[in-house]
């Protein structure tokens, strides 16, 4: 059974490297030159509000803002709007954190999708209001995309924690 | 003995998730002000650029093996009937490129005799894409060659069909270039049949429009735009677009054209970058600053 408020299940304290490392590697997923394919997830929302939510207290706004001007800085558009965009994502994913591990996976992807869809919003509001034209609704599939992939990536970035401290013939975990 | 009120460090968490989310988005929205409307940040754009170019050079060591593999192993049949078109092509181009220099010295004298100023020789070095800023809002590319190799921002880009951008920043590196089809990007063209003067801009969407033509202007789909050389960032004479459609309203006192960029512009992979270009000195009277390279409206 996946470990949320209600499960018996106890997991071990997150290394903080590994927190590291899986922002790192969702932002090198981010700068994949794959951008011939339309929808890409944003792979640094997902891993953001995915640590803002277990722990709150290593993954704070300082994070969201420095991987929003990476990503700005990478993506070439205008500096302020991607860390605009994580840091009120890691403020709604921090508050939420207390409320979202008491639901099913799938219902905590439901609860994290408006957060997605307001920090698309952000970006896109903020660059019309500079002037920029509307991209089309396509903009708004990868919000989605990104609350779909929530229930998977929650599993595999858990695995660590699920680990025994020590193995045990006698204990069936 | 006074009793001391504060709480034990471990209730210290420093500012409240309020206060560090006002402090945050103020510092997000100082510097989206400062970038967009002052282009005051180039300094920090360009420090984290050195922060991230180490994990987009890894991100794209893997696509990029499998691209240059799958080139490595396309079949002979392809290589040899790819070979065969070119050595026809080079063929066809033979003849005319023989008589170019003949040609070239002969424009020179004629030139001379009318005294008109000496068409400048164009020249540049090719460059590789590297990839495509994600960012919805625009159309860039980013290269693979920067200010190590000499480029400076408002170089003409152009592949072998014709126009696709222009440098727009420069990094050690990397250089970015704005493509014709951005929506902020605009250039003076003429339209090859009938010589008419106007400018494109692009739309974002892959096409560019003709602004500010009369609606009874002479001008019908199938036309070549071509660079008119007005604005002394691109030279004179290189193709950029093919008129796609023409709406006249009766309401508008200009056209509504939509034009096809004859260039692959949004998908290629390596491209020319041509020598900016050197102005005459301007008139004295007339401007009394000397012409500096077009920049681009807003970003």
């Amino acid at each position: 059974m996946f470990a949320t408020n209600q499960s018996p299940r106890i997991l071990k304290p997150v290394k903080p490297w590994f927190i590291v490392a899986t922002l790192i590697l969702a932002l090198l997923l981010n700068l994949l030159p794959l951008q011939q394919w339309l929808f890409m997830p944003d792979w640094v929302m997902l891993a953001l509000a995915f640590w803002s939510v277990r722990e709150w207290r290593h993954v704070g706004l300082g994070w969201a803002f420095a991987l929003g001007l990476l990503m700005d800085v990478a993506d070439a558009s205008a500096l302020g709007q991607h860390a605009l965009a994580y840091v009120l994502l890691g403020y709604g994913a921090s508050s939420l954190s207390r409320r979202l591990l008491w639901f099913s996976l799938s219902l905590q992807a439901l609860h994290v999708l408006p957060l997605f869809l307001v920090a698309t919003s952000i970006q896109a509001a903020i660059r019309m209001i500079a002037g920029d034209m509307f991209p089309g609704w396509g903009i708004f599939v990868t919000p989605f995309l990104v609350a779909l992939l929530w229930p998977i990536v929650s599993f595999f970035l858990l695995i660590p924690q699920y680990q025994p401290e020590e193995r045990d013939e006698n204990r069936p975990i | 003995m006074a009793l001391d009120q504060a709480p034990p460090p471990l209730f210290r968490n420093g500012p409240t998730p309020l206060a560090r989310l006002s402090f945050y988005v103020t510092l997000s929205l100082a510097l989206f002000v400062l970038d967009l409307r002052f282009h005051a940040l180039e300094g920090l754009r360009q420090a984290l650029f050195h922060v991230a170019d180490p994990i987009r050079q890894v991100a794209q060591t893997p696509v990029r093996m499998l691209r240059d593999g799958s080139e490595y192993f396309t079949a002979l049949e392809t290589l040899q009937s790819e070979n065969a078109a070119l050595r026809t092509a080079r063929l066809e181009t033979a003849a005319a490129l023989a008589r170019l220099p003949e040609l070239a010295a002969e424009n020179e004298r004629l030139r001379q005799i009318l005294k008109l100023r000496a068409s400048e020789a164009t020249s540049g070095q090719a460059a590789r894409i590297l990839y495509t800023a994600r960012d919805p809002f625009s159309r860039r590319v980013y290269l693979d060659k920067g200010a190590n190799d000499g480029l400076v921002a408002g170089q003409p880009v152009m592949d072998a069909d014709g126009l696709i951008g222009q440098v727009t920043r420069i990094f050690p590196a990397a250089a970015e270039v704005t493509l014709i089809t951005d929506k902020n990007l605009t250039l003076p063209v003429r339209s090859a049949r009938t010589g008419l003067r106007s400018f494109v801009s692009g739309l974002g969407d892959g096409t560019v429009a003709l602004r500010y033509v009369p609606a009874n202007a002479d001008i019908q789909p199938g036309d070549l735009l071509t660079t008119s050389g007005l604005d002394g960032v691109y030279p004179s004479g290189f193709p950029v677009a093919r008129v796609q459609a023409v709406e006249r309203g009766s309401g508008n006192a200009f056209a509504e054209i939509i034009a096809r960029p004859v260039a692959a512009v949004e998908n290629h992979s390596i491209v020319m970058v041509l020598e900016p270009l050197q102005l005459p000195p301007a008139p004295e009277t007339a401007a009394p600053a000397p012409p500096k390279p077009r920049r681009l409206r807003g970003r």
